[in-house]
C-alpha cells in the first residue's frame, strides 16, 4: 500500500551543524521523485529524515515534521524501528550482507524482523521479490550462493529485492546506479518505472536525465554557499522543471549540467 | 624493427622510459623490503628448528602423552608430560570461560554503543591492562585471595590471574574486527528495520567472527605460557592433579622450569637403576632435563598451534555453512 509523504519546516542537524533548513515537501502515492541539487547540498540528509534513518549517526537530530499518509513519524511514542519497516532504503553502494546467500539477503528482513519464518512463506516471499526486482531469472538457480558474488548492477538489485521483501510503503532510493554501469542503470531504471504501481518511490540522483527519464516531480536542492543550510528551492513537475522552471537557480543548475 | 635497451627511445613513442633514479629507488626498495622480511622470517624459523629439533624425539614417546613425572629425577628415563598438560589445558580453559564472554561484550560495547564518560573510562582501563605484567596480575590475585582471604594456593586461581591478562587482547582484536565491518551493513540492516541489538547479533557479528575467533586464539596464546602466575599461584607438581580447586598442579611452563633447573647436572658418572626384575644396575648418568625441558616446549607450542588449527578450521566451516 502506497503512501504518501509530506515534511513540514524541516531542520536538520548534525550535532551544532544545521545542514538542511526549512524544507517542505509533499510526495503523491504511488510516484516517483527525483531530488536533484549539487553535491553537499543535503538531498541524502533529507531523503535518511524520510524514514529516520538520520539519527543513526551520533548527534544528528531533526526539527519539524514528516507526515506518512498523515501521521507525523516523529511523534514521541513512534519507534524508528518500526517506521524503517514501513520506509525501506537503497544506498548507493549495493551493500548485501556478504555473510549470506543470495536467498537469505533477500530473507533477511522478515527473518530479523520477527518469528516470522515459516519456510514455505519465506520462498515465497524470496521469489517475488527477486522477479520484482528482475532479478529472478538471474540467480534462481544459484540461492544458496553468497550475494556478494554477484556483479555490481544485479547486487544492486538483489538490495532492491532485499528492500522489497518486507514489503515497505515507501522507498527512498540514494544515488541507486552512481556505482553502476549504463546498462545495469537501464534495468534498474525500468524496475523502478514498475515498482511504482506498488510504492511511492523517493529518488537521490546525479544525472539529470535519469531524473528526468524516470520521475513524474523533481525537487531541486541548493547551497547558496558552503558552510551554509542547504534548502529546497523548487518542487515541481519534472518536464516543467527542465524546461521552464520558475527559480533562477534551478535554470542556472540545469543549463550548467546539462550544457 | 628490434630495440635493444641501449637504443635510444623510438620517436614514434610519447612516453619517456622510466628515469634512472626511479628505478634505483625502485630496486633499492624492493632489496630493502625483501630483506626485511628474511630478518623477521630468521629468528622465527630458528626458534621453531631449535625447538622441534631438540623435542621432537621425546614428543613421539608414547609416554609423553600419558605419564606424569611423579617419582622421576632428572637421571631416570622415562615419564611424560600428562600432568603438565592437565594442568596447562585446565587452567586456560577456565580462564577462556570467564575471559571471552566479558572481553567479546566489552569489544561490542565499545564499538557499538560506547559513547561519552563511561566508554573513555572502559578504554583507558583496557589500555592500562593491556600493559600489566603477569606477574603484578599474579600478585594481586594473590594478594586478594591468599593473603586477604587466607586461600590455599590452586590452579583456579592461576586461571583468574589470566583473566586479567587476556582479557585486553581479546578487547583489541574485537573492538579492530569490529570496527572492519563496513557501516553500510548496519545501514543496510537498520533499513530493513531491523532493531539495533539483532543488528549486531546477526549482521555485525558474523560478519567479524573470524576475526574475533582468531583474537581469542592470540588470547590463548598469548596466556598459556606465562610462568609468573604458576610460580605464585600453584607452584608445581609432578603428579597428575586434575583438580583445578585444591593442592599444586603441574603446568607446562613450570614443567619447563622445573626441567631447566635440572639442566647442568653432570653427566658421565655411575648411576644405579632397578631393571624390569628389580635387580639394581649400574650405568652412566644421563640427564634427561634437557630432553624433557625441549619435549614441553614443543608440546606448548603445538597445543596453540593446534588451537590455531581449530580456530581456521571452525571459521572455514562458518563460511561454508553459511
Ligand atoms: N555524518 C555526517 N556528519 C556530519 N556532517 C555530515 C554528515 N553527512 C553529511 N554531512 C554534511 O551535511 C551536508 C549535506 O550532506 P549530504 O546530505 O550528504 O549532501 P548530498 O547528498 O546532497 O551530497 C554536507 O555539508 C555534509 O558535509
Ligand atoms: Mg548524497
Amino acid at each position: 500500500m502506497a503512501k504518501s509523504i509530506e515534511a513540514k519546516n524541516l531542520n536538520v542537524y548534525y550535532g551544532k551543524f544545521l545542514a538542511v533548513s526549512n524544507v517542505n515537501f509533499t510526495v503523491a502515492p504511488n510516484s516517483v521523485t527525483a531530488f536533484i541539487g549539487p553535491s553537499g547540498c543535503g538531498k541524502s540528509t533529507v531523503l535518511r529524515t524520510i524514514n529516520r534513518m538520520h539519527e543513526v549517526i551520533a548527534g544528528a537530530t531533526v526539527q519539524g515534521k514528516v507526515l506518512l499518509d498523515g501521521e507525523d513519524i516523529y511523534d514521541d511514542g513512534i519507534d524508528p524501528v518500526a517506521v524503517r519497516r514501513t520506509i525501506g532504503m537503497v544506498f548507493q553502494r549495493p551493500n548485501p550482507f556478504p555473510t549470506m546467500s543470495i536467498y537469505d539477503n533477500v530473507a533477511a528482513g522478515l527473518k530479523l524482523q520477527s518469528g516470522r519464518t515459516r519456510k514455505a512463506d519465506l520462498d515465497g516471499v524470496v521469489e517475488k521479490s527477486l522477479r520484482s526486482a528482475n532479478l529472478w531469472a538471474e540467480v534462481k538457480d544459484r540461492l544458496s550462493k553468497p550475494g556478494a558474488g554477484l556483479s555490481g548492477g544485479q547486487q544492486q538489485r538483489l538490495c532492491i529485492a532485499r528492500a522489497i521483501a518486507v514489503q515497505p510503503d515507501v522507498l527512498l532510493m540514494d544515488e541507486p546506479c552512481s556505482a553502476l554501469d549504463p546498462i545495469s542503470t537501464m534495468a534498474i531504471e525500468d524496475l523502478i518505472r514498475q515498482l511504482k504501481k506498488d510504492y511511492t518511490i523517493v529518488i537521490v540522483t546525479h544525472n539529470m536525465q535519469q531524473a528526468a527519464r524516470i520521475s513524474e516531480r523533481t525537487a531541486f536542492f541548493n547551497l547558496s554557499a558552503t558552510g551554509q543550510p542547504g534548502e529546497l528551492v523548487e518542487m515541481g513537475e519534472t518536464p516543467k522543471m527542465f524546461t521552464t522552471p520558475t527559480d533562477k537557480r534551478t535554470e542556472d543548475y540545469i543549463s550548467g549540467a546539462f550544457g | 624493427m628490434t630495440a635493444t635497451l641501449t637504443a635510444k627511445p623510438a620517436p614514434a613513442s610519447h612516453f619517456a622510459g622510466p628515469s634512472g633514479s626511479r628505478r634505483f629507488k625502485n630496486g633499492l626498495a624492493t632489496v630493502l623490503v625483501t630483506a626485511a622480511f628474511l630478518v623477521a622470517l630468521i629468528p622465527l624459523v630458528w626458534l621453531l628448528w631449535t625447538v622441534i629439533s631438540k623435542g621432537y624425539h621425546v614428543v613421539t614417546s608414547a609416554s609423553w602423552w600419558t605419564e606424569s613425572q611423579r617419582g622421576k629425577t632428572f637421571e631416570s628415563a622415562g615419564g611424560g608430560a600428562w600432568h603438565a598438560i592437565v594442568g596447562t589445558v585446565e587452567q586456560v580453559a577456565l580462564c577462556s570461560i570467564i575471559s571471552v564472554p566479558i572481553a567479546i561484550l566489552v569489544g561490542i560495547y565499545l564499538v557499538e554503543y560506547g559513547r561519552g564518560a563511561f566508554a573513555k573510562v572502559t578504554t583507558f582501563t583496557v589500555d592500562i591492562l593491556t600493559g600489566i605484567p603477569s606477574i603484578v596480575a599474579a600478585l594481586f590475585i594473590y594478594a586478594l585471595f591468599i593473603s586477604t582471604f587466607h586461600g590455599a594456593r590452586a590452579g583456579w586461581l592461576v586461571s583468574l590471574a589470566l583473566v586479567i591478562l587476556m582479557i585486553p587482547v581479546i578487547v583489541r582484536t574485537t573492538e579492530e574486527m569490529l570496527k572492519l565491518v563496513p557501516n553500510e551493513l548496519r545501514e543496510a540492516s537498520y533499513a530493513l528495520g531491523v532493531p539495533k541489538w539483532k543488528t549486531i547479533v546477526k549482521i555485525v557479528l558474523p560478519t567479524a567472527f573470524t576475526g574475533i575467533v582468531t583474537g581469542v586464539v592470540l588470547g590463548i596464546a598469548r596466556v598459556a605460557g606465562e610462568t609468573a602466575p604458576l610460580l605464585i599461584l600453584v607452584g608445581y607438581s609432578s603428579n597428575t592433579n586434575t583438580d583445578l580447586f585444591s593442592n599444586f598442579q603441574g603446568s607446562l611452563p613450570t614443567l619447563i622450569n622445573d626441567q631447566f633447573a635440572n639442566l647442568n647436572h653432570a653427566t658421565g658418572g655411575t648411576a644405579y637403576h632397578l631393571d624390569a626384575n628389580g635387580n639394581r644396575v649400574a650405568g652412566a648418568v644421563v640427564n634427561y632435563a634437557p630432553d624433557r625441558m625441549w619435549g614441553a616446549a614443543l608440546t606448548l607450542i603445538a597445543i596453540i598451534l593446534l588451537l590455531n588449527v581449530f580456530a581456521r578450521f571452525i571459521a572455514r566451516f562458518n563460511k561454508i555453512a553459511q
